[in-house]
C-alpha cells in the first residue's frame, strides 16, 4: 500500500459518523462608522492612512515623501509621474532593492484593518513582502465590516496567490516588544480614494 | 539530551530554581493572555465564534476521508504537487528528495510546529542540509541549539540580553546589544540574504481548503513570503487535520486564530497559496504521524480541531510557571500534554499529570476542544497501560482500602491527626514535598464525624 | 426536605469547623440535615491521579450513604465536581444518576434551592475571595474571566449578604492556587510556586482573610501562609456565612 491508501484507509476506518456543518450566515458585522473604525485599527496596529481625493494627491505625496534617487515602483498607471511603472521581472530577487512599493487593494476589512491583494495587482508576488516600504490605495467605499463579509466579497474568485495585509511586517519575539519591520515591509500607507 | 531523561516535575523543579525568572516569564505570558481578554471581549459573538469553529471542526474530522480526496484533486489541478507521508520519517524523507531534485544543499523555513514534530532538521543536518529558520523567534533557538518552547512565541523563554549574546557570537553583531528594535534589524538583514539566496523554501500551513484546494499561512513577519516567493521549490507542510471545507470558514477561523494567540485582529499577512508562480514548484506534503490513531481514540479525537494558537499554553498557570522545555515535547503545555501520549505514551506519560485540571484551557481554547478533561481521560488511560510509576500504585491501592472502609477510615484518620501532633517530626521532614514550603493543617481535638456523635 | 451532608474526608478530618459551619448554617435556614456515619471519601483522589477504576468501592459506599435524600449538600465544589462527573455503579446506575443530580455544592444550593435571600452574618474584616476551579469551571458557580459571558457569583452574592464585609479586588480573579490534588505534591515546585503567587495577590490587596469553597485550596494556602509567618488566615466560606463570633 503507498502512504497515500494507508492513511486514507486508516481515516475512513477511525473518522467517526458525520456530522454538518453549521449555518454561518448569520455572522454580520456592523456598518455603521466603517471607515472611521478601519482607519483606528489599521493605526493602532501600526499603519498609516491617509484620504485622499484622487492619483493626484497620491503622487504629491510620494514626491513629498521619497527622493528621486531612491527606487520607488507603482502597479498602477496614474501613478506613473510619481514612481516607475511596474515591468515583468523574471524573479522577486529583482525587486530586493525597491523602497517603496504601490499597489492597488480589492477592498479593506473594518475590524481588522487588512486589505485583500491578489497577485494580479502586485505585479510580482513578492513585491509587497520585499519591498521596505509598501502603498496601498483602494475605494472609500470598498470597506467591509467582518472577515465574514470579505469572504462573501471574495466569493469563488479565481486567483493563483492572495492575501490579506494589516499593516506593516512585525515581530513581538523577543521579550514581547512590539518591533515594526520583520522581514517585509518597515511601514505601510493606506491610501483611502473619495 | 539529557534532558530526555527528566520528566515534567524534575525540569519544572529546575526551572523554579530560579524564581525571578519564573516570575518574569509567568507576567510575559500573562500579558499576553490579557491582551487575548481584551481582543476577544470585543466580540459580543466571540462565543458563537468559537463554538461555529468546533462544529466545522467535527465536519471535517467526520468526514476527513472525502475532504482529503477532494483537496487533493482541487491542489492538483491548481497545479500543485501533492505528497502523502504517513511518518515523521516519510515526510523527512520526502522534503530531502525535493532538495536533493533541485540540486541545492540549503533551505530556508518558516514556522512550522509539523517539522519540530518530525524532528525534519535534525534529519536534514544528518544529510548534509542546511536549514535556516526564518521566524525571528525561531531563529533565536535555533541559533542557541534549542527547541522552541512555545508554538506562537517559540523563543518566549530567552531574555533580550541572551539574544544579544547569540547575535554577537553568532551574526557578529556588537556585544552587549539588547534593545529588540536594534535586534530584529540585525536579523532582518541577515535573513534578507538567506531569503534572496535560498532556492528551496518550505513553509508550515495553518488551514487547507478541501473545496478550493489552496492553503493559508498567517505570519506577523512576512517571512513566509519572502521565502516562498523567492525560492524555485514551495514546499508546504501540513498536518491532515488542517483541512476546512469551504473558503468562507476562514471567515471564522481567521478571526479566532490571532486574537486567541495574541490579542491582534489578525496577522499581518494571511496568504493564500492556490497555484505556483510561472515556473515555480509548489509541493505539499499531507502528514499522518498518528493523527488517523488519535483520531480513532472517541476520548481524544477533538485534539485534531487545535488551530495552534497556543492560548491554552498563555493562559496556563502550570505552564507559565515551568516553562515550555520542561514538557519535553514539541508542542508544549495543556494541548501538547493531550496530543503527545498519542504519539508515545510511555515517554510522555508524565504529561497529562502535569496540570491541576483547572480547566483555563478548555475556557480559550477557539476551536473548544475539553483540553482538562482529555487531561483527566489520558491519566486513567496511561494508568490502565501500566505507565504509572509503582509507588504511586501502591499508595493509591492503600488509599483505596482506607476509603472503601469506613472503619478502617475512621482509625486512619484518628492515626493520622495523631501522628501530626504528637510526632510532628514523622511527617514534617524534607522528604514529604508538602511540607518543603508548607506547613501542614493544625490537627483538631476531634474529627467532624466524632463532633457529630457527640453533638447531634 | 431532608439533605444528606457530604463531608469531604480532609474536611473531616483536618477542618471540623467547615464541616460544624455548614451543619449550622443549613439547619438555621430551617434545612432537615442529617450525616451519613459512614461515609468516607468520593474517591476523587484516585480518580485523578488515573485510578478511577479503583474508586467503585468509594462509589458503591458514597451511594449506600446518600441514596433516598432529596439533595446531597457539600462544602466543597471539588468533591462535588466528582461526585457529578464519575459516579458510577453498573449494577445500580439508576441510583447513581439519582445522586449525581441531587448532589449540590455548598453556596449553589443556597443561591438556587433555598433562594436565600439575606444572612444574619456579620464580618467586618477584608477578605479575598479565592475561586476555587472545580467549583467555577466545572459547576458554574461564578463567571469565568475566559468566557465572553455577563459576570455573576453565587458565593459572592452570599458573601455580600453579609454585614461589614469588604471583598478585596485581585489583579488575577480566577486563577488557579496549585493545590490540584496529588498535583501539590507530585509538582511540588510549580504548585507551591503558584500557591505563592496567588496568596501575593490578595496580600496585596490588602486582604486579612482567604475564603472559598474549597477547603484543599485554602488549605494549601494556608500551609504557604503559615510558613511564612502571616498573620492572614484562611476560612471555609461557611464559617463566614454562619457567622463567626
Amino acid at each position: 500500500m503507498t502512504d497515500r491508501e494507508k492513511i486514507l484507509a486508516a481515516v475512513a476506518q477511525n473518522q467517526p459518523e458525520s456530522s454538518p456543518l453549521p449555518n454561518i450566515s448569520f455572522f454580520k458585522g456592523d456598518e455603521a462608522g466603517i471607515v472611521e473604525k478601519y482607519i483606528n485599527v489599521l493605526t493602532t496596529i501600526g499603519g498609516q492612512v491617509i484620504q485622499v481625493s484622487g492619483y493626484d494627491d497620491i503622487a504629491a505625496w510620494i514626491t513629498e515623501h521619497y527622493s528621486a534617487d531612491q527606487r520607488l515602483i507603482t502597479a498602477l498607471p496614474d501613478l506613473k509621474t510619481a514612481a516607475k511603472l511596474f515591468e515583468p521581472v523574471t524573479t522577486g530577487h529583482e525587486l530586493a532593492d525597491v523602497d517603496l512599493a504601490v499597489i492597488r487593494g480589492h477592498f479593506g476589512v473594518a475590524e481588522n484593518g487588512a486589505i485583500w491583494i491578489t497577485e494580479e495587482l502586485m505585479g510580482h508576488r513578492s513585491l509587497p513582502f520585499i519591498a521596505q516600504h509598501v502603498a496601498v490605495v483602494f475605494n472609500k467605499s470598498d470597506i467591509v465590516p467582518t472577515m465574514h463579509e470579505a469572504y462573501l466579497r471574495i466569493g469563488e474568485t479565481e486567483y493563483g496567490f492572495g492575501t490579506f495585509i494589516s499593516g506593516p511586517s512585525k515581530t513581538a519575539d523577543i521579550e514581547q516588544s512590539l518591533v515594526l519591520g520583520a522581514h517585509g515591509a518597515r511601514s505601510m500607507t493606506v491610501f483611502l480614494l473619495g | 539530551m539529557t534532558s530526555e531523561a527528566k520528566d515534567h516535575a524534575q525540569l519544572a523543579d529546575i526551572f523554579n530554581k530560579d524564581e525571578a525568572r519564573v516570575d518574569w516569564h509567568d507576567e510575559t505570558l500573562w500579558w499576553v493572555r490579557a491582551k487575548r481578554d481584551k481582543a476577544v471581549h470585543q466580540l459580543p459573538e466571540w462565543e458563537e465564534l468559537r463554538e461555529a469553529a468546533s462544529q466545522i471542526k467535527h465536519n471535517v474530522l467526520s468526514n476527513l476521508n472525502s475532504y482529503l480526496i477532494q483537496f487533493e484533486a482541487q491542489a492538483q489541478a491548481n497545479g500543485i504537487t501533492v505528497h502523502w507521508a504517513a511518518d515523521g520519517a516519510e515526510h523527512n524523507r520526502i522534503v530531502h528528495e525535493l532538495i536533493k531534485a533541485e540540486g541545492v544543499t540549503r533551505m530556508v523555513k518558516s514556522k512550522s510546529m509539523l517539522t519540530e514534530e518530525c524532528h525534519l532538521n535534525e534529519y536534514l543536518a544528518d544529510n548534509g542540509i542546511e536549514v535556516i529558520d526564518s521566524d525571528l523567534g525561531e531563529r533565536i533557538v535555533q541559533l542557541a541549539k534549542e527547541p522552541p518552547s512555545h508554538i506562537v512565541l517559540p523563543c518566549i523563554h530567552k531574555k533580550k540580553e541572551e539574544i544579544g549574546d547569540l547575535f554577537h557570537e553568532h551574526l557578529g553583531t556588537p556585544a552587549n546589544l539588547s534593545d529588540p528594535q536594534i535586534l530584529t534589524e540585525a536579523a532582518r538583514v541577515h535573513l534578507r540574504d538567506t531569503f534572496l539566496t535560498r532556492k528551496v523554501a518550505l513553509t508550515g500551513v495553518n488551514f487547507a481548503i478541501a473545496e478550493t484546494g489552496e492553503f493559508v499561512v498567517c505570519t506577523n513577519e512576512g517571512n513566509a513570503d519572502m521565502g516562498a516567493h523567492l525560492a524555485n521549490v514551495h514546499i508546504a507542510s501540513m498536518g491532515i487535520e488542517k483541512l476546512i471545507p469551504q473558503r468562507k470558514h476562514l471567515g471564522i477561523f481567521l478571526r479566532l486564530l490571532t486574537r486567541s494567540a495574541t490579542g491582534q485582529p489578525i496577522t499581518t499577512y494571511s496568504s493564500h497559496f492556490k497555484k505556483p508562480r510561472p515556473g515555480q514548484q509548489m509541493h505539499l506534503v499531507l502528514v499522518d504521524n498518528g493523527r488517523t490513531v488519535q483520531l480513532g481514540r472517541e476520548d481524544f479525537r477533538n485534539s485534531l480541531k487545535c488551530i495552534r494558537c497556543g492560548a491554552c499554553m498563555n493562559t496556563c498557570p502550570v505552564y507559565r510557571r515551568s516553562g515550555g522545555h520542561s514538557y519535553h515535547t514539541a508542542v508544549a503545555g495543556p494541548i501538547g500534554s493531550i496530543l503527545a501520549p498519542n504519539l508515545d505514551m510511555k515517554k510522555y506519560a508524565d504529561l497529562p499529570f502535569a496540570s491541576t485540571l483547572c480547566g483555563s484551557c478548555t475556557n480559550v481554547c477557539p476551536v473548544k476542544i475539553n483540553i482538562h478533561e482529555q487531561l483527566y481521560k489520558w491519566r486513567q488511560v496511561i494508568v490502565q497501560e501500566g505507565h504509572a510509576p509503582a509507588l504511586k500504585k501502591v499508595s493509591m491501592q492503600a488509599m483505596t482500602w482506607t476509603l472503601g472502609s469506613p472503619s478502617v477510615y475512621r482509625a486512619a484518620g484518628k492515626m493520622g491527626r495523631w501522628v501530626m501532633k504528637y510526632a510532628p517530626f514523622a511527617i514534617n521532614n524534607g522528604f514529604n514535598p508538602w511540607y518543603k514550603q508548607r506547613d501542614m493543617p493544625e490537627p483538631p481535638k476531634e474529627s467532624f464525624g466524632e463532633w457529630y456523635r457527640k453533638n447531634r | 426536605m431532608r439533605v444528606g451532608l457530604f463531608i469531604p474526608c480532609y474536611v473531616d478530618q483536618f477542618y471540623p469547623g467547615a464541616a460544624i459551619a455548614t451543619l449550622q448554617l443549613l439547619e438555621k435556614l430551617g434545612v432537615d440535615v442529617a450525616y451519613p456515619a459512614g461515609q468516607t471519601c468520593c474517591g476523587q483522589p484516585m480518580a485523578n491521579s488515573g485510578f478511577e477504576h479503583l474508586t467503585h468501592g468509594c462509589n458503591e459506599l458514597f451511594i449506600k450513604n446518600f441514596d433516598g435524600f432529596d439533595y446531597i449538600v457539600a462544602p466543597s465544589g471539588s468533591c462535588v465536581l466528582h461526585v457529578r462527573d464519575h459516579l458510577h455503579d453498573e449494577h445500580q446506575e439508576d441510583k447513581a444518576k439519582d445522586i449525581r443530580d441531587k448532589v449540590y455544592e455548598l453556596t449553589t444550593f443556597l443561591t438556587d434551592i433555598l433562594k436565600v435571600k439575606s444572612l444574619p452574618a456579620k464580618f467586618p474584616y477584608k477578605v479575598g475571595m479565592h475561586q476555587s476551579c472545580h467549583g467555577q469551571r466545572g459547576l458554574h458557580i461564578s463567571s469565568m474571566s475566559e468566557l465572553v459571558a455577563p459576570s455573576f457569583s453565587k458565593p459572592g452574592s452570599l458573601l455580600a449578604m453579609v454585614e461589614g464585609i469588604d471583598i478585596v479586588p485581585l489583579n488575577r480573579i480566577d486563577e488557579c492556587c496549585g493545590f490540584g490534588g496529588t498535583f501539590c505534591v507530585a509538582e511540588e515546585a510549580v504548585s507551591a510556586k503558584m500557591g505563592k503567587d496567588r496568596i501575593d495577590d490578595h496580600l496585596e490587596h490588602g486582604a486579612e482573610y482567604i475564603t472559598g469553597v474549597d477547603m484543599s485550596c485554602l488549605m494549601h494556602m494556608e500551609g504557604l501562609l503559615k510558613r511564612r509567618g502571616s498573620k492572614v488566615k484562611v476560612l471555609h466560606i461557611a464559617e463566614i456565612l454562619n457567622g463567626i463570633n
